[in-house]
């Protein structure tokens, strides 16, 4: 026996490649739409994995540092060195900003990190690491810095002396890190003119009129002591919760370890964009079967005469059912290919990561194949219903 | 059962009947149909528009139920006041050759396998299907044509390749339904030599449902049905070789 839908399919190659390409761009979309999640998940675990940390400690109730807004005194890093387990710990903070080089303005994530710390960039592509306490950085090369550029971060300037790759925050914005003081001065920086009115109310406040006090309160206001958070580094042999505990416990601290931070990230702050991902998903497959459809019915009832004939003259309902289902699913396959390879063209042209995981591949190849048997039916049921005395006719 | 024994080949119709519908609205379209075909015989079968033809060649075809009526295929007996058969599928598919007005070939198939997906279809191997199509395609002058797809050829070929096709699994009767009228009379004069030709050859019983002036003198035999009635009569059957 010959495959009569192959057959078919190569007679009327043209309109099934055209509407393959239709059906496999629509495909395409739909496998960045996953990629652009996968994408994001993998974002935050490569943030996670290059901060360098493995424990998160964060203000008290909070979900912090990411995923709320979280302040902690910029001492307590020194109490929770002498935590036991603790290798290293560090003060971080996280400012979501413009930055501004030449003309150009970058959205970026502004890091404040303790050179040498915990939360310097795991590596460079390029450049080396802060060393001096004031006006380097090292940024991420999405931004678009060079090497040896200056860029402006609030009043003051800093030069580009390393680049990164892969540290994007959860929202896409690509990181600038600088040293911890620098940040923390930018985070907290008040206005000239409000720092003066500042100053003024304060010498005006009697409570203050003392020698010495008015002097340290205005320091006092005029730095700023909250970071975002710890980064902790455990030492060999200790688990992250052994750590962690006696943390929360002593210090009235949230501490969050490695799967907690990545649980946070990806079911909180991720977990809306994916939904509307998933709601795209579900819109472009129920778009694909309906196309699928169309087609296939279309196709189908153009060939009305044909399938009465075959029915006459002994063919099997199964085999007439078989060839459309067939061509639903070679539309799938054709549709799959293009797909997949206009997403794997046009998924680096992103602004933001997109991940194309050959498990989402296969997924997608899984639904797409259900979907046109699927679609497919309508036709099937109509080509069943053809009456093989109609090839007799009156 | 004793008329079957008796008259061993060919196709025999006895009182057949066919009612559409019910009550009120019942239309009596066969009302007494007898006929007898013999192997290797060309009949033709003739009437006004709205006589029955169209629905004899349906009941013959076993596409849809007569009421009443007996009929005979070769030694079998097909249909007895209800269907004696319970695969018509296969019936139509080994037993019975259909040729119609249009030549209603596949367009997706190429010439060959137009005729071999009959064969195919009865479980044949492929290559054994192809090899019976060729040969009939070479009775019909069509052979060259093997490769070809139906649109790429004229008329008077589709036709002979949908007679190559009813042939090919040599069913013991052909159903033609105004097989030439869109030839002109010498075309259709050749479809009439083929069929007789084939007749002979493989000892096929056709029927040829016709309203076409330039083949009736052609037929021995004509079957005239008149208001779901049919009326034998000799035929001029003119020598057109
Ligand atoms: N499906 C049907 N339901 C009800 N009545 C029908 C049906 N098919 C045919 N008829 C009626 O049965 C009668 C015979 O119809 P049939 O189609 O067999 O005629 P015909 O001889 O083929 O005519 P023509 O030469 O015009 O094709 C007509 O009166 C017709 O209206
Ligand atoms: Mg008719």
């Amino acid at each position: 026996m010959i495959s009569l839908a192959a057959r078919d399919v190569l007679h009327a190659w043209g309109k099934f490649v055209f509407t393959g390409m239709g059906l496999g761009l629509l495909i395409g979309v739909t496998l960045t739409m996953a990629g652009v999640y996968r994408g994001m998940v993998d974002d935050a675990k490569v943030l996670l994995n290059n901060s360098g940390a493995d424990l998160w400690v964060v203000q008290q109730k909070t979900l912090g540092p990411y995923a709320e807004p979280s302040s902690v005194h910029d001492d307590l890093y020194r109490s929770i060195l002498a935590m036991p387990g603790v290798a290293d710990a560090a003060s971080v903070t996280y400012l979501t900003m413009q930055v501004r080089q030449g003309e150009r303005d970058v959205r970026a994530m502004v890091v404040g990190i303790v050179p040498d710390g915990p939360g310097v960039p795991g590596y460079l592509v390029a450049g080396r690491q802060i060393t001096r306490s004031h006006y380097e950085a090292v940024a991420d090369i999405a931004t678009g810095f060079k090497l040896g550029q200056l860029i402006r971060i609030r009043r003051h300037d800093y030069t580009v002396v390393g680049l990164t790759r892969r540290m994007v925050s959860s929202g896409g914005d690509p990181m600038v890190f600088i040293p911890l003081r620098d940040a923390q001065e930018a985070q907290f920086l008040k206005d000239n003119d409000a720092i003066i009115s500042e100053r003024n109310r304060t010498a005006a406040n009697p409570a203050f009129n003392r020698p010495g006090v008015l002097e340290a309160v205005i320091d006092s206001q005029s730095s700023n002591p909250f970071v975002n958070a710890v980064l902790v580094q455990i030492k060999p042999g200790f688990t992250a919760e052994e750590v962690a505990e006696p943390i929360r416990r002593w210090k009235r601290l949230q501490v969050y370890t490695r799967a907690q931070m990545e649980e946070i990230l990806v079911a909180k702050l991720i977990a809306t964009s994916s939904k509307q991902i998933g709601m795209f998903l579900v819109i472009l497959a129920i778009v694909s079967a309906a196309i699928v459809a169309f087609i296939i019915y279309t196709l189908t009832m153009g060939k009305i005469r044909e399938i009465a004939v075959l029915k006459l003259i002994g063919t099997r309902n199964r085999t007439i059912a078989a060839m459309i289902m067939q061509q639903a699913v070679g539309l799938g396959l054709i549709g799959f290919v293009v797909g997949k390879i206009s997403a794997t063209i046009w998924a680096p042209m992103f602004p933001k990561y997109v991940l194309l995981e050959p498990g989402d591949a296969l997924r997608g190849f899984i639904a797409i194949v259900f979907i046109c048997i699927l679609a497919s039916l309508l036709a099937i049921r109509a080509a069943l219903k053809v009456d093989p005395a109609e090839a007799i006719g009156g | 059962m004793e008329d079957g024994t008796k008259q061993a080949e060919g196709i025999l119709i006895e009182g057949m009947r066919k009612r559409y519908g019910e009550g009120d609205t019942a239309v009596d379209a066969l009302k007494e149909v007898n006929m007898r075909v013999m192997p290797g015989e060309v009949v033709g079968l003739i009437g006004p528009s709205g006589s029955g033809k169209s629905t004899l060649l349906k009941c013959l075809g076993a596409v849809i139920e007569p009421t009443a009526g007996r009929m005979t295929l070769g030694r079998e007996v097909i249909y007895d006041n209800g269907w004696q058969i319970r695969d018509l599928r296969a019936l139509r598919r080994d037993k019975i050759g259909f040729v119609f007005q249009a030549p209603y070939l596949i367009p997706f198939l190429d010439v060959t396998d137009n005729v071999a997906l009959l064969p195919m279809l009865a479980g044949h191997p492929n290559a054994e299907s192809r090899k019976r199509a060729v040969e009939l395609l070479e009775a019909l002058d069509v052979a060259h044509r093997a490769a070809a797809m139906p649109s790429q050829l004229s008329g008077g070929e589709q036709q002979r390749v949908a007679i190559a096709r009813a042939l090919v699994n040599r069913p013991p009767v052909i159903l033609a339904d105004e097989p030439t009228a869109p030839l002109d009379s010498q075309r259709a004069l050749a479809v009439i030599r083929i069929l007789n030709r084939m007749a002979r050859q493989y000892q096929t019983a056709i029927i040829v449902v016709t309203h076409d002036e330039k083949i009736i003198p052609t037929f021995r035999r004509i079957y005239h049905i008149r208001d779901g009635r049919t009326h034998e009569e000799a035929g001029e059957g003119r020598e057109f070789e």
